[in-house]
């Protein structure tokens, strides 16, 4: 069974992979923004994801994390940096900025931590608004260039959208393996029961620190890649409901699942733009949707498919354990 | 000197509305374990209920009362039937979620069908002026300073001296135990969803003639509230009373002296110390860790 399984969900990934390729190539410039914005989301999700789904840290930062990359990205590469310098410093910076947020997750748990890294969140929305020197303040930057990547000038929305996509290919093989290293068990150990892994020799502290760092690293990767996608950067992208957004589409794809993200984005991102023929009233019935699906399911979309599968298999695995129980009352 | 004290007033009072939405925020948290993501769109509602009322033509006063009712109906009844309840049993984490979602939901209501314009908001206490020890006050300030003081010591005489309040504060503390000693402990946490209600209501019609009404205007409000929450601690009902007056009069005193641009920092950054420092708040109790 597990080998016709195994190759069906292989030949499952590589279409959709291709179908990412090859289907966005007649969309217009609208659709692509939208599927860049989608996969940068993506991205910063992910981060999330592995702080909050795998280690347990509950952060109201993420958003702050892509505005610092972002403003990185923008500032550098308004000044004739290339973007790959860019990327580089905004995960450095990102890192040690999320390094440093981690040591109150040291002390405090749960909500307290998530009004910590929510306080967070302001100050580094008013530092961005405020800092006009370095920031443009609500002026913003503007003029933000688009890469050349081996000699190929990426400014029209297409070759971007490959730069976005390429970028979360890259991020989600790395964190892949992240995720199986013992890093990610290390991880995992510390949301079961941070006490018991603890006693396993466990570092506690550092892969609390780790979480919170790689985390916010992802951020500032999408922040980068932002920039560059809207050309144009100001902080109101970066208020704290960038955050709750983040928060929300962990939640909602499901946390702690590897595929999580790459749902939960597709639904903040795209099924907004999907409900606007309704108008006005497509983030009222986004947010019922939400709702409805939180209280349906709260380990979020891929939580529903996980019981569902689980369901199966013990259906399945009592059907064989009928199967054997009548075979030896009928061999007696 | 003048300067200062008139500071102290506008502080106090902006506190004592901060207040009233940080206790309710503390009581629910207490009796169901609920963190209120939209408790400051729970703020912005009510005010919108009394325009749609007075437009269909009811006076001030019944606008009022039929805009309290409305809220105690949405925002206590159907808000704790519809989502609490379901969600409670899945942890306190995804309840945040869905409270997002619905201060997302409850906010872009209000632009769509009522309007995205600030919308002025006729005042319960009359405006003007009066002179306190050399010093002008605004009648306004006083008026939310005392409403405000009055429905806290309302609500403080409640849990402490009646009997219904006491059955509140052990439904509160051990459902278990109360349970046992026949506290009909549901009702009791209805209650204080339908408390929370009224005041938000209360402090929606004290807030809005200052600041108008506006969808958006929950989230700096439910944010400040959340901070005092937090600050006074998460648990006490005095705690949330002494947090708010005291960010209400940071929050001022930091506008003044600080720098405008930064003046939301300075609770901000009050906020990590005390949460770094005493986890519990200032004035709250220790919760025992479960690991």
């Amino acid at each position: 069974m597990s080998g016709f399984a195994r190759s069906l969900k292989i030949a499952l990934g590589l279409a959709i992979i291709a179908a990412l390729i090859i289907v966005p190539m007649n969309f217009n410039r609208y659709g692509l923004f939208i599927l860049s914005q989608w996969a940068v989301m993506s991205i910063a999700a992910m981060g999330l994801n592995l702080t909050l789904g795998y280690a347990g840290q509950v952060s109201l930062a993420q958003g702050a994390f892509v505005g610092i990359g972002a403003y990185a990205s923008a500032i550098m590469t308004t000044h004739g940096w290339p973007l790959p310098a860019a990327i580089l410093v905004a995960i450095v910076l990102s890192f040690a900025i999320g390094w440093v947020l981690g040591y109150p997750a040291l002390r405090v748990q749960h909500h307290y931590l998530a009004f910590v890294t929510l306080a967070f969140s302001t100050l580094a929305f008013l530092v961005f608004r405020n800092e006009s020197w370095l920031t443009g303040g609500i002026y913003g930057i503007s003029n933000i260039p688009r890469p050349h990547i081996f000699g190929f000038a990426t400014n029209r929305p297409l070759p971007f959208y490959y730069v976005c996509l390429g970028s979360l290919a890259i991020v989600s093989l790395a964190v892949w393996w992240l995720i199986r290293s013992p890093w990610g068990r290390a991880f995992m150990a510390l949301r079961e029961n941070p006490l018991r892994a603890q006693s396993l020799g466990v570092d506690t502290r550092r892969y609390t620190l780790m979480a919170f760092a790689i985390g916010s690293a992802l951020g500032g990767v999408a922040g980068a890649l932002y920039a560059p996608l809207t050309q144009y950067i100001d902080p109101v992208p970066f208020n704290l409901s960038l955050s709750l957004d983040l928060l929300m589409m962990v939640i909602v794809g499901g946390a702690g699942f590897y595929f999580g993200p790459f749902l939960g984005a597709m639904i903040a991102v795209l099924l907004p733009e999907w409900l606007r023929f309704t108008d006005g009233y497509y983030l009222m019935l986004y947010a019922v949707a939400v709702m409805l699906l939180l209280i349906w399911s709260p380990t979020g979309i891929l939580g529903i498919l996980d019981r569902y599968l689980a369901e199966r298999r013990t259906k399945a695995a009592s059907a064989l354990r009928a199967v054997a129980k009548s075979r030896l009352e009928t061999a007696q | 000197m003048s300067n200062l004290f008139d500071l102290l007033v506008a502080g106090l009072a902006t506190g004592a509305i901060y207040a009233l939405v940080a206790v309710g925020f503390t009581l629910l948290w207490q009796t169901s374990q609920t963190i209120n993501f939209a408790q400051g769109e729970f703020v912005m509602l009510p005010a919108f209920l009394m325009l749609a009322a007075m437009h269909v033509g009811a006076p001030f006063w019944l606008a009022i009362i039929l805009g309290i009712l409305l809220s105690m109906i949405l925002l206590g009844l159907a808000f704790k039937l519809l989502l609490v309840d379901p969600m409670m049993r899945h942890g306190v984490l995804p309840l945040a979620i869905a409270t997002m979602a619905l201060a997302i939901g409850i906010k872009e209501s209000v632009k769509q069908f009522f309007s995205a314009e600030a919308s002025p908001f006729p005042s319960i206490v009359p405006t003007g002026d009066v002179s306190i020890l050399g010093h002008a006050v605004s009648l306004q300030s006083i008026g939310v300073l005392v409403v405000a003081i009055l429905a806290v010591v309302g609500l403080t005489t409640l849990l402490n001296r009646t009997s219904l309040g006491h059955q509140m504060q052990a439904a509160a503390q051990n459902p278990t135990v109360a349970r046992i000693i026949g506290v009909p402990v549901e009702r009791m946490i209805m209650l204080t969803f339908l408390i929370n209600a009224f005041l938000v209501a209360l402090a929606s019609l004290l807030i809005t003639p200052i600041y108008l009404a506006k969808f958006s205007s929950g989230e700096v409000l439910g944010q400040a509230a959340f901070i005092a929450a937090i600050v006074g601690g998460f648990n006490q009902v005095r705690g949330a009373i002494a947090g708010g007056l005291l960010i209400g009069v940071l929050d001022n005193l930091a506008a003044a002296y600080v720098s405008t641009q930064y003046r939301a920092a300075v609770p901000m950054l009050f906020l990590i110390a005390v949460i770094l420092f005493r986890p519990q708040g200032l004035l709250g109790r220790a919760e025992e860790r479960t690991v």
